[in-house]
Formats: C-alpha cells, sequence, structure tokens
C-alpha cells in the first residue's frame, strides 16, 4: 500500500481516482477477470480433486449442457436466480441493503402453501391460481415493508434487520410444517393437484417467461419512469432528493414494496409450480447470491441475465464435475463460486481507480 | 441448572464471533463474511487436531494440552487468511464490503464443507475432544457452584479472557481510541497521523482470529467432536449479537450467555406442543430486532453503529 511507505520516498506506486473509463474498456476488464476467474478455478480443481484441468472443464460443460433435463434444470434456476436478483435491484439502487430477499421469498412460499392446503377444492383452480399468486406477492411485500418502515422513520440499520427477518421467515416455515406435515415427518408431501398448471408440461416453462417479462418490466421501470428516477437520485444523495422536494421515506418504503413483492412472487414459482410444497430451505441461498449478481452487473438488468447465467452455469457443471471426480458433498461449487466472485469483486478497483507508478525521470508524468 | 450450562456452553460460539465482528466494526469494516470465516477457522482447527492426533494417537495431558494450542493457532491463522483476503478487497481495493462479505461467506461455507468432508480424518475426534472439554479438577467438589464456574473447558475462559481484554484495549488504551476514531471518521484519524490502513488490517485480521476461534469451539467443545453443517447459523446471530450488545465486548459476555439460552430455550422447556417449540426458537432473532429498533428509536450515540461504518476510505476524496 502506498501510504505503508513512510520515508520521504515516492511511494512505488499511488492510486487515483479515474475521471471515467469507456464502457467497453469497463467490461472488458470484467471479462478478463471472469476468465481469469474460470482459470482459476479450474486449475484449483485440478489440484484438489487431483485431475486434469481441462478434463474437469469438459466435464462442467457436459454437467451443465450435458442432456436436455440437464438443459431445462439450468433454464429453471437462472430464470429464478435473475428474477430474485431483479427484485433486489430497485432497493440496492437506492443503497438499501436488502440482505432478506431468503425471508421475502419463504414468505411468498407461506402463502402460497397456505393457499394450497386451505383453498384447494374449496375454490376453482383459476380462483385459486390467482390467490396463490396474490397472496405471495402481498406477503413478500409484508415481510421486505417491516424494515423498511423502520429504516424509513428511524433510520434503523436495514442490512441487520432484513437479515434477521430471514432466520424468522425461516422459523415460520418450520412452525408451519409442524401444522402441516400431519405425518410428524416434518416434510410435506407435494400438493400437486393444486400446483400451477405445467406449461409444455415442463417445470422451467413458467419461470422463464416470469424471467424474461420481469427484465423487461425492469429495465423500463428503473430507466424511464419517474419512480426510477427517484430511486437513482436517493441512491445517489439522499439530501440531494430531499432539496429537489422527493419524498425520501415514501420512496423507501414503495421501493421494498416492489422489492418484496417480487421476491414473494419468486417464492409463488418455487412453492406453487415447482416444487409444490415448502421447506426451510427453499430459497437455496438464493437472495445472497442474488445480491452479488446485481451488483456486479452494476444493476443492469440484461447484464444481470449473463452474470445469473454464468453462476448458474458454474454452480451445476462444478457440482457435476465434483461428482464425476468422487466428490458427493456440494461444497466444491460454493468454493468455485466464491473464486468467481472475488474475482469480479476485485477487477471494480480497476475500473473505478488507476494506478500510477512511479517514474524514473523527475516531473515525468505517467 | 441444565438450561444455564447449555446457555453458557452454546453462548460462548456466539461469544467468539461476537467479540471478532465488534473488533472488525470498530474499524468500520462490516464483515458478513463472518460465518464463512468461523466455519474456516473450524475447518483449520480440526485439521491442526486430526494432524495432531495422527502423530499422537494416544495423547497425555501434555501432548493433549499442545494439541489445543496447536489447533488454537491453525484455527486463527486459517481464519485470519480470510480475513485479510476481505481486508485486502474492502480496503486496499475499496470494494463494496457487504458483496464482499457475503462472497467470503459462501467460499468459506464451502470450503470448510470440502476439507470436513474430503479431507480430514474425523475418526479421532471424539477422543480429542474429551481433551477440550476436560474441566478443571475441583469443579465437581464445589457443587453448583464449581459446575457454574469451573466445570467448562480451557476454550470457554480463553472467549471470556478475550472478551474483557478486547474491552480494555478498545476503551482504555491509545490503540483502542485510535482504532474507534478510524471507525468513527477515517479521514480525521489519517489528518491525526495514525495509519488508517494499518489499522483496518489488523483489526479485520485479529477480529477474524478471534471468531474463526468460536468455529473450532463448536464443533470441538459445543458438539463434542462430531461434525454438523451449523457453524453458518452460528456466525449469522454472532452478528446479530454485536447489535444486541452495541458494541461493547464486555455485555457481550452476558448478551452471549442471554442468546445461548434463548437459542436452546426450546429443548427444555416441557409441556409445549412441538409447533410451539418452532415458534421459540424464533425469540433470539426477535429479541434482536426489537433491540435494534429500540436503539435507533432513542438514538443515543453510545448505542450506534461507528458512523463510518461500511463506507470506504480513499483519502483523495472528499
Amino acid at each position: 500500500m502506498s501510504n505503508a511507505v513512510k520515508a520521504v520516498k515516492e511511494p512505488l506506486f499511488h492510486i487515483e481516482k479515474r475521471a471515467s473509463l469507456p464502457a467497453w474498456k469497463a467490461w472488458a476488464i470484467r471479462g478478463g477477470a471472469l476468465l481469469v476467474a474460470l482459470v482459476v478455478s479450474c486449475i484449483l480443481s485440478g489440484l484438489f480433486l487431483g485431475g486434469n484441468p481441462f478434463a474437469f472443464f469438459s466435464s462442467v460443460f457436459s454437467g451443465a449442457f450435458g442432456t436436455s433435463t440437464r438443459i431445462n434444470t439450468l433454464l429453471k434456476e437462472l430464470s429464478l436466480l435473475l428474477c430474485v436478483s431483479l427484485a433486489v435491484v430497485p432497493a440496492f439502487k437506492m443503497k438499501f441493503w436488502n440482505l432478506g430477499a431468503n425471508g421475502q421469498i419463504l414468505a411468498g412460499c407461506i402463502a402460497t402453501t397456505a393457499c394450497m392446503i386451505y383453498l384447494n377444492g374449496v375454490v376453482p383452480p383459476a380462483v385459486l391460481y390467482i390467490l396463490m399468486f396474490v397472496s405471495a406477492i402481498l406477503a413478500g411485500a409484508i415481510w421486505a415493508v417491516i424494515p423498511a418502515i423502520f429504516k424509513a422513520i428511524w433510520n434503523t440499520n436495514e442490512s441487520l434487520f432484513t437479515l434477521m427477518m430471514n432466520y424468522i421467515a425461516e422459523g415460520l416455515v418450520a412452525f408451519f410444517l409442524t401444522l402441516w406435515a400431519t405425518d410428524g415427518s416434518g416434510t410435506l408431501n407435494p400438493i400437486k393437484d393444486a400446483m400451477l398448471p405445467k406449461i409444455g408440461g415442463e417445470d422451467f416453462i413458467l419461470p422463464l417467461i416470469v424471467a424474461i417479462v420481469l427484465t423487461a418490466a425492469m429495465y423500463i421501470y428503473m430507466r424511464f419512469t419517474k419512480h426510477g428516477y427517484e430511486i437513482s437520485v436517493v441512491g445517489e444523495s439522499e439530501n440531494t432528493a430531499k432539496y429537489v422536494g422527493i419524498n425520501v421515506k415514501k420512496v423507501v418504503i414503495r421501493t421494498l414494496i416492489v422489492s418484496g413483492a417480487l421476491c414473494g412472487l419468486v417464492g409463488c414459482l418455487l412453492s406453487g409450480a415447482i416444487n409444490g410444497n415448502i421447506s426451510t430451505s427453499m430459497h437455496d441461498g438464493m437472495g445472497f447470491t442474488a445480491i452479488m449478481v446485481a451488483w456486479l452487473a452494476k444493476f443492469n438488468p440484461a447484464i444481470m441475465a449473463v452474470m445469473a447465467f454464468v453462476v448458474i452455469f458454474v454452480e451445476r457443471g462444478a457440482a457435476f464435475a465434483s461428482r464425476q471426480m468422487g466428490v458427493t458433498n456440494s461444497a466444491f461449487p460454493s468454493i468455485v463460486t466464491g473464486i468467481i466472485f472475488f474475482f469480479v469483486i476485485a477487477c471494480e478497483f480497476f475500473i473505478e481507480y488507476k494506478l500510477k507508478f512511479r517514474s524514473k525521470k523527475k516531473g515525468g508524468n505517467e | 441448572m441444565a438450561l444455564l450450562l447449555g446457555a453458557i456452553s452454546i453462548g460462548i460460539a456466539f461469544l467468539y464471533g461476537c467479540v471478532g465482528e465488534i473488533i472488525t466494526e470498530k474499524s468500520g469494516h462490516l464483515n458478513l463474511g463472518i460465518p464463512g470465516i468461523m466455519s474456516f477457522g473450524a475447518a483449520g482447527g480440526c485439521m491442526a487436531v486430526s494432524i495432531w492426533m495422527s502423530w499422537f494417537p494416544q495423547p497425555n495431558g501434555f501432548t493433549g494440552a499442545l494439541m489445543i494450542f496447536f489447533a488454537i493457532v491453525i484455527a486463527m491463522l486459517f481464519a485470519a487468511t480470510l480475513g485479510a483476503l476481505y481486508s485486502f478487497l474492502t480496503v486496499s481495493l475499496r470494494c463494496n464490503q457487504n458483496v464482499t462479505g457475503l462472497a467470503i461467506t459462501t467460499f468459506g461455507v464451502g470450503f470448510t464443507m470440502f476439507l470436513m468432508e474430503g479431507v480430514v480424518d474425523r475418526t479421532m475426534f471424539a477422543t480429542a475432544s474429551t481433551f477440550f472439554t476436560a474441566s478443571l479438577p475441583f469443579a465437581g467438589a464445589l457443587g453448583w457452584f464449581g459446575e457454574i464456574f469451573f466445570s467448562h473447558g480451557v476454550m470457554t475462559y480463553l472467549a471470556i479472557a478475550i472478551a474483557i481484554i478486547s474491552s480494555w484495549v478498545l476503551n482504555k488504551t491509545r490503540v483502542g481510541l485510535n482504532l474507534r476514531a478510524v471507525g468513527e471518521n477515517p479521514a480525521t484519524a489519517d489528518a491525526a497521523g495514525i495509519n488508517v490502513t494499518a489499522y483496518k488490517y489488523v483489526a479485520t485480521c485479529i477480529g477474524s482470529g478471534i471468531a474463526g476461534l468460536g468455529g473450532l469451539y463448536y464443533i470441538m467443545d459445543n458438539l463434542s467432536g462430531s461434525w454438523e453443517y451449523g457453524i453458518e447459523a452460528i456466525g449469522w446471530l454472532a452478528i446479530a449479537l454485536v447489535i444486541f450488545t452495541m458494541w461493547r465486548p464486555n455485555l457481550s459476555i452476558l448478551g452471549a450467555f442471554l442468546f445461548g439460552g434463548l437459542y436452546i430455550a426450546a429443548e427444555f422447556i416441557t409441556g409445549v406442543s412441538f409447533s410451539d417449540k418452532a415458534l421459540l426458537k424464533l425469540l433470539p432473532y426477535v429479541v434482536t430486532i426489537i433491540v435494534l429498533i429500540i436503539t435507533s428509536v432513542i438514538g443515543k450515540k453510545e448505542t450506534q453503529p461507528p458512523a463510518a461504518l461500511g463506507l470506504p476510505y480513499f483519502r483523495e476524496e472528499r
């Protein structure tokens, strides 16, 4: 570090903030970081699993794309992750650290499952489906708006509040499972006859459609609407927002309702369309992964689709590859995902700042 | 009685994580990587134990004590390595702290599962654990008093000692004053001639090292050497405990025991249904949220997080 060298001597390099960098250069740096990360994880996989790195790489591909079932699963998980990433975007753009997407998804799952259990057969299917959607969206929104209200009025720390809400949601799922799983096993059998109809007989199509619609909608919402504009002003500077007459409290609460509602929608897809039941780990940690996806894509919905694809591709591919090499647990995908995140996070530094090295000649610059 | 002992036993795991996170947060860094760092510390410590047990399959008092020392050192080293990675990304490269922390957790938990289930030989852990949980010899002679105060393993006392020492260093020494200055207002600290970067690095690494001991403690003492994928939840609760105790290491000792009690209360209350037990398990989280709300409503300066928490510091920025 520059200020570690204390003497009068000029340090080896110093850090300077860039005025701006052409967009293509910034994305080239990010792409490069991603490539380096993939190479490093392949080398590491060779070291740890004791295989040939190239063989590993090819089995990653076959794990992700090898059969049509695998492609379907890939698309399904990609769509879900993308939906959650889109859901967290408005809040983050506002610099509201919503770490509670996991809990908001579960809230949606609880509402959907409750509808499936209590209303199946009571109301016609079409009404049931609508109620499932609406209740899930409401539940997610409520789960997100509680921390938002406290943040808006008393400036309560939202990252810790939403984090705790995750665990409360998980606990509530456990509670409802004790009520609903009457056989005492703690797991609920899929309620097949109340599930949303499978479009084309595959369970990835509905999430995919939702993801595509949401991507377009979020792009428009953030970019072309007054709401989107207000969100970015509040995110850049709260004082500016107050000065131009934006009601910051209202924006915070409204944005979190949107964010939570979308998470609830994902919960509806998970419980109502894919699994037909509920479990405490149904969110699969997507809330956290989505935060990283959204941040790394700089909140650009199109790039987020790419990032989500990379993450799911690596997770599914690495899981398959490590299974092939005799590692049965699910640890290896998280290691590789972690490495990729490290590199892509770190590369932001080289986009924001540049290093200026000490030049030999006096007064020489660059 | 059993509830109290259980509360102390699990509370110590929270205490390690909490004190480590307090030290880190005092330098202005909200480290959400604590769950991963605690896991990784556990992995390091367990590796050390398994290596030691392969050298000395029948440890006596002396080699057993050395094993604990060895495991503690390695656990701290492992955890501090992840802490160093976190500080390199957030201090030197000024990356977003929340995102970096979550990535550290993903990586740390994954790596730990890989090591614990694939690499580390766990066959001798039950034997090794008896050294971690060995209590003072006169504990039994003192009845209930001895059981509450002297029946614990060595890492329990280490945790309390660390908490008290950290509290003293933070509030009574110049180093602590400087560290708090860095967390409250790094630009002012920098102008006063404090090496902000060094303080941030050292605080994060030491804090991570301490947190890593919590993982080791959880596996070796609380679980008596069996492996269970539960450290991540402990880590998140440790972060909650930081808020609960309002950034005070000495308060966190009591807070940890209270949290421990809430955490296991559901197991001890008899005559309630499974459903009610599930609801009782929510207590620690609900209590944390209530404390979080109350402290923010009161808004007193002493109960607030460090002012520069979560913000990167770049000297040339105005």
